[in-house]
């Protein structure tokens, strides 16, 4: 294997990556929307206007940014229950997203789904999936479909790549383990991006985990594993780069380990008693959005004014959103069982 | 018309429909250079490649999740349990993913996928092989779930389910691969949702599906011989029930037995008598009645076995109770 054995962490040295001004805040937005998103779901929670468990991606944006944003739209994305900011950095509308969680009529999938099943077929958004580990062979399967789509059915263009994102807690479970197998064996188009956030609800990592450190793990199967700092959106984007071109050429799987934090509570309904004050504080100072923030004030890349402006339609953008939720229809009860079946 | 087996028929469904259309591929443990558990990909990895028909390793949930993974991106993926009962293992895939997923995503994918393989109580397998999962799926909303019993309808059924919109679970069973019947050489299709009228009767409706259909036609000479006319419905689709067919024959027959190899807390045969309930109740001359086989995991032993499933006699003994208590109560 020619990938290093070992990625020495931090991986942070921004300065590395020469990327341009336009796409260094695109970055910054994506993961200002994410976070607005997410504090905007919390709100409506608490005044009634959404239900169900809902999880929030806070902290975390520099995993879905840095990875999703290095993707054509051709690619897919597989999530999670933690969906709301991977659909939005592949693409899906805050509004659609929203108006999901509102269960209305107009979500990505016709308030049918909610806040644990968020898909967009225009967007190669494949979900959206509540239950442990069950998106990797789904997101396995497309990416299945895009070497049968290049071999078997001979369409011109490139490999499409799949990113499949899921949580430590889920590495413990056997359908990561035969996924990881069956992508290696068929050199599958396929990042698996492990949110590393160190608690599966109230299961502290290292006591679920007889090796708490999952990139090694590839190494049994034989694709590259590779750590980075999840806080640090320019280092995964860094490490994600490689493994989307790696894809893309046929060359098989990556593992990916985001070391992160979320920092929320599991759901909006976990009391969240088991993380301790100061582990929190040590991973809020190192917010991803303040970190990117300050590198681009720092190297002038951009004035705090044009930053401002960033937020300022970001926020537009979400009370847009808020709005169009609101005032869309409910779900028609005589379409109950619409969608059941498709037609043949 | 040429003689084939049933398994030879299955092949040439998944033959037809391959070179017919690029996007069909077949998934599954050993269906490739081994040709499949009982020979129904024989040979196709050689005309079509590793790729379409797809050796996977022992992983069901994660080769069927990835099936899904691939229909919902554009192919058309039969999948074969190497013996059905093994998809318990891909249970939840099979529930939350095949069935659920156009309906919860509102639409936004449909999954053409077949999910085919043999199963039913075979020949002293013992209780893992020999399992009766058509009761275990038919509560999965969005599935279609079919049987299908000759080398005819095995063809005609499974060419349907293979350009079907929609998850289809489609049972084979395990005794019935090497049944030889005459079928077309010319392509036909059969529709998943039809009961077939095996034998038209005015005495009783029998209803069944996949081998327990021969275990009633073995014992229809008797019938017949001592004056009774049954009529005989393989109901084909599991899932939905073809209650119009069935009140069709009801409304002329007035008697239902229902024959059936799952077991009898909620089975077929349950679902069939509630909804036989809902919507012919005043038709009934008799209450329904079913032969199921018993509540146990499947013995080892063969006599316990044979004990386990309905056979012919018991068959006989129904029909002549049931004919014959219900004159009593009409004339």
């Amino acid at each position: 294997m020619s990938y290093p054995k070992k990625v020495e962490l931090p991986l942070t040295n921004c300065n590395q990556i020469n990327l341009t001004k336009h796409k260094l805040l695109v970055l910054y937005e994506d993961m200002l929307l994410g976070r607005n998103f997410e504090d905007m779901c919390a709100q409506m929670y608490y005044k009634g206007k959404m239900f169900g468990f809902v999880h929030l991606y806070n902290g975390q944006e520099a995993v879905s940014t840095g990875v999703i944003k290095l993707l054509d739209s051709k690619d897919y994305v597989c999530s999670t229950y933690r969906d709301h900011v991977h659909a939005l950095s592949k693409g899906v509308p805050s509004q659609n997203v929203m108006a999901e969680l509102f269960g209305k009529e107009t979500g990505c999938s016709r308030g049918r789904g909610g806040s644990m099943h968020i898909f967009s077929a225009p967007h190669n958004f494949l979900g959206g999936f509540a239950f442990i580990a069950e998106g990797i062979p789904v997101a396995t399967g497309a990416a299945f479909q895009s070497i049968y789509r290049q071999q078997v059915l001979k369409e011109p263009g490139e490999l499409r790549v799949t990113a499949c994102f899921f949580g430590d807690g889920t590495t413990n479970n056997g359908q990561f383990f035969e996924c990881l197998n069956m992508a290696v064996l068929w050199k599958l188009p396929i990042i698996f991006v492990v949110e590393n956030n160190q608690w599966a609800i109230g299961m502290a990592h290292h006591r679920s985990s007889s090796i708490p450190e999952i990139h090694k793990k590839a190494e049994a199967f034989g694709l590259p594993g590779i750590e980075v700092d999840g806080m640090d959106v320019l280092a995964v984007r860094q490490v994600a780069e490689k493994a989307v071109e790696r894809a893309r050429q046929g060359q098989g799987p990556t593992l990916i380990e985001a070391l992160t934090y979320r920092f929320r509570g599991h759901s909006l309904a976990d009391p969240d008693e088991l993380r301790s004050r100061q582990e929190k504080e040590a991973w809020v100072a190192r917010d991803p959005i303040k970190k990117l923030k300050k590198h681009i004030l720092d190297n002038q890349i951009a004035s705090s004014d044009e930053l401002n402006d960033i937020q300022s339609s970001v926020k537009i953008d979400l009370e847009q959103s808020v709005e169009f939720a609101m005032s869309s229809p409910e779900p028609n009860i005589s379409e109950l069982k619409r969608y059941l079946f498709a037609d043949n | 018309m040429s003689k084939v087996f049933m398994f030879d028929a299955l092949r040439a469904a998944t033959d037809e429909e391959m070179e017919k259309d690029l996007t069909v591929c077949v998934i599954g443990e050993d269906v490739g250079h081994y040709g499949g558990s009982y020979k129904v990909t024989k040979d196709l990895h050689s005309k079509y490649g590793d790729l379409r028909v797809l050796d996977t390793p022992i992983a069901e949930n994660s080769f069927t999740g990835m099936a899904i993974g691939a229909a919902i991106t554009g192919l058309r993926p039969i999948v074969e349990g190497m013996n059905m009962s093994f998809l318990l293992l891909a249970f939840n895939q099979i529930s939350n993913n095949a069935g659920m997923l156009r309906y919860t995503s509102g639409g936004n994918f449909t999954l053409p996928l077949v999910i085919r393989g043999p199963g039913g109580v075979g020949r002293q397998l013992g209780a893992e092989h020999s399992q009766r999962l058509e009761a275990y799926f038919q509560a999965i909303p969005g599935l279609k779930i079919v049987a299908c019993s000759t080398p005819y309808n095995a063809k005609g059924l499974l060419k349907s389910a293979i350009r079907d919109n929609n998850p289809v679970v489609f049972f084979e069973h395990v005794l019935l691969y090497n049944l030889q019947e005459e079928i077309p050489e010319d392509e036909y299709l059969i529709p998943l949702d039809k009961a077939e009228v095996v034998r038209k009767g005015k005495d009783i409706t029998i209803l069944t599906y996949s081998r327990m259909r021969h275990h009633v036609t073995e014992a229809l000479p008797l019938l017949l011989n001592d004056g009774y006319d049954p009529e005989v419905l393989d109901l084909i689709s599991l899932k939905p029930l073809d209650i119009d067919s069935i009140s069709v024959s009801v409304k002329k027959t007035h008697r239902v037995l229902i024959v059936e190899e799952c077991m009898k807390t909620a089975g077929i045969g349950a679902e069939l008598i509630a909804q036989i309930n809902e919507h012919l109740f005043d038709e009934l001359d008799a209450p329904v009645v079913r032969l199921s086989s018993q509540d146990i995991p499947t013995p080892y032993n063969g006599s316990l076995e044979q004990a386990t499933v309905i056979q012919p006699h018991q068959i006989i003994d129904a029909v002549k109770n049931i004919v014959n208590s219900s004159k009593t109560i009409t004339t």
